[in-house]
């Protein structure tokens, strides 16, 4: 009987073919943990009996959350993960070095055929790569640390085939939301996803880790972005599913026609067409987070806002998804655009997409966002609404004052 | 199983779909002092929550409870706030497993229609619940075998303190 890509990389990992529905317990090639999720994790690491993590190089911690700390008691959090990175002689990735997602990608902790395991949530955009990515939990993270391995159950597909090439003006990001949109918040739960079609054989490493990083706002496990057109550094061995693999849902889409996309408050799978939103004044642009604070992210804002100035009665946020990024964005003009055009730069990590500082929106206030979740209160503030949409969204918001069709801007 | 298997309290019934920054807003998760949450648990939802919940209550939901983050401080923050057992329509996996790791009881029961108030009686070693004021009884999905181990342990850093590793 055929596998999928799931089925395949666990069958892989523990040296026998295996199929949906089997609880199996398998080694990891990495994991990592946040200063959400690390804290938490390092104390039921010592509680669970840990002495030493099952091999240094395959493990991380990242300081993106809060970062740089906010105040004393986060700055105690964040040294605790300092002093146990050095006892235990792994890399921490320090405050301003990246996001999570991001950092791992960047320094090939994860690679095509991996199975990996995170202390976030959005673990599944490592599926951009080809590799089986899931989040955990802290006590979770604490024991894959402790045994290098992780049981779960083998989930079962669903196939999600995108046929068509997008326009010019429609990004990876509005592809994903009008999946959301028509997959739902639950509709994946406990699945796998596969990504396949010509929509996304056209797509960049970074515009699938788009793709594969809101696969958790479908429920879903993980995410793998078939691995046709994938071009990486290096060399590696793609993996497929069989033809006769067994799925339990699929889904068509024709995406040729498909306009940019707006989740609107308070649900990420609350997605329609621009049109139906444009025209909302919009307080506050915030570009950034593991969903698209990438640099052709940074790229196409500032193609929007070149020689221009956002709304005077609009403040807009960019957050650089790395250390990386933002050399890069350096190097090619986009910060310099960006910040001519108003937009104020803060230490790359996730910023104020995890409402904890570094821009908490006010009562009342209109948020468009490049991030992932809208849900009340998200940004720290819960009497504030945050849309998402694409980073081009986001830039010709800022630029009018409300939402706004970013294809005039785009197509000349 | 080491922790009370018997319940009997009353049931705090919330909607469908409610995310983790609903159970406890992200900007309270960063700490160890696990007694700060209790505070604001469901805050965003129901301010009030934190003042009707006595310890041992239940709390009901409907489908895909606790969507979005990773945060295991979700069902601590419940479990600090007094909650013995969450029952759902249906969980978000994350919450779900980060619950049975931390030793609070989840139970999943697809077509109940538990009411606000109602009095219930949950047997977590049979995985029943018997909602005493509508006379009704409800059957939990079963759990798989080493989440049932782990509950029984009271959660995962005991499983693995006692056994070391992971047996299927």
């Amino acid at each position: 009987m055929g596998q999928t890509i799931s089925e395949k990389i666990i069958s892989n990992h523990i040296g026998k073919k295996v199929f949906a529905g089997e609880l199996v317990i398998t080694p990891v090639d990495g994991v990592m943990a946040t200063d959400t999720t690390g804290p938490l994790s390092l104390k039921a690491f010592d509680a669970m009996g840990g002495k030493k993590v099952f091999n240094p190089n395959k493990c991380a911690l990242i300081i993106d959350h809060a970062a740089p700390s906010p105040n004393e008691r986060i700055a105690n959090l964040h040294k605790m993960m300092r002093d146990f990175a050095r006892t235990q002689d792994i890399r921490l990735f320090e405050i301003g070095e990246g996001i999570c997602h991001q950092v791992m990608v960047e320094n090939q902790y994860v690679k095509p055929g991996d199975i990996f395991i995170g202390a976030d949530s959005h673990t599944p955009t490592y599926g951009a790569l080809n590799a089986f990515a899931c989040g955990v939990g802290s006590t979770d993270l604490a024991a894959v640390m402790m045994t290098g391995k992780i049981w779960l159950k083998v989930p079962q597909t669903i196939k999600i085939n995108c046929s068509g090439k997008l326009q010019s003006e429609v990004t990876a990001k509005d592809l994903i939301l009008f999946l959301v949109g028509k997959i739902t918040v639950s509709g994946a739960t406990y699945q796998a996803i596969e990504f396949c079609g010509e929509a996304f054989e056209g797509l960049s490493l970074s515009g699938r880790m788009t793709i594969a990083n809101m696969s958790s706002e479908m429920g879903a496990k993980t995410g793998i972005v078939h691995p046709a057109g994938l071009q990486l550094d290096y060399d590696f061995n793609p993996i497929v599913s069989d033809a006769d693999a067994k799925y339990i849902q699929s889904f068509d889409f024709d995406v040729s026609d498909l306009e940019p996309q707006v989740s609107a408050p308070e649900s990420p799978d609350n997605v329609h067409n621009i049109s139906k939103y444009e025209g909302i004044k919009i307080d506050y642009a915030f570009i950034g987070t593991c969903c698209n604070g990438r640099l052709e992210d940074l790229d196409i804002a500032a193609k929007i806002l070149k020689n221009k100035k956002i709304h005077p009665e609009v403040r807009m946020v960019i957050a650089p998804a790395s250390q990386s990024v933002l050399l890069d964005g350096i190097s090619n003009g986009s910060i310099a655009t960006l910040i001519k055009a108003g937009a104020s730069l803060i230490t790359s990590g996730c910023g104020p997409c995890v409402g904890t500082h570094q821009g908490v929106p006010a009562d009342g206030e209109v948020v468009i966002s490049a991030a992932n979740r809208n849900f009340r209160g998200r940004m720290g503030n819960p009497n504030s609404n945050i849309y998402l949409g694409a980073p081009s969204t986001v830039a010709a918001s800022a630029l009018e004052g409300q939402i706004v069709n970013p294809k005039k801007y785009l197509v000349s | 199983m080491s922790a009370i298997t018997r319940i009997k309290a009353k049931a705090h019934v919330y909607g469908d779909h409610i995310d983790t920054d609903r159970i406890i807003p992200g900007k309270y998760t960063k700490t160890l002092d696990l007694s700060t949450l209790a505070n604001h648990v469901l805050e965003d939802l129901d301010p009030d929550f934190h003042k009707k919940i006595q310890t041992g209550d239940i709390l009901v939901a409907g489908t895909n409870f606790g969507c979005g983050s990773s945060r295991e401080q979700a069902p601590l923050a419940l479990k600090q706030a007094g909650v013995s057992v969450v029952i759902a329509q249906d969980f978000a996996r994350i919450f779900f497993r980060n619950a049975i790791n931390i030793g609070l009881p989840v139970l999943e029961i697809g077509n109940h229609t538990i009411q606000k108030n109602a009095q219930l009686e949950v047997d977590l070693q049979q995985g029943t619940v018997t909602d005493l004021s509508e006379n009704k009884s409800y059957k939990a999905t079963r759990l798989p075998e080493i989440m049932i181990a782990i509950l029984a342990e009271g959660g995962l850093v005991n499983y693995l303190k006692k056994h070391g590793n992971y047996s299927l």
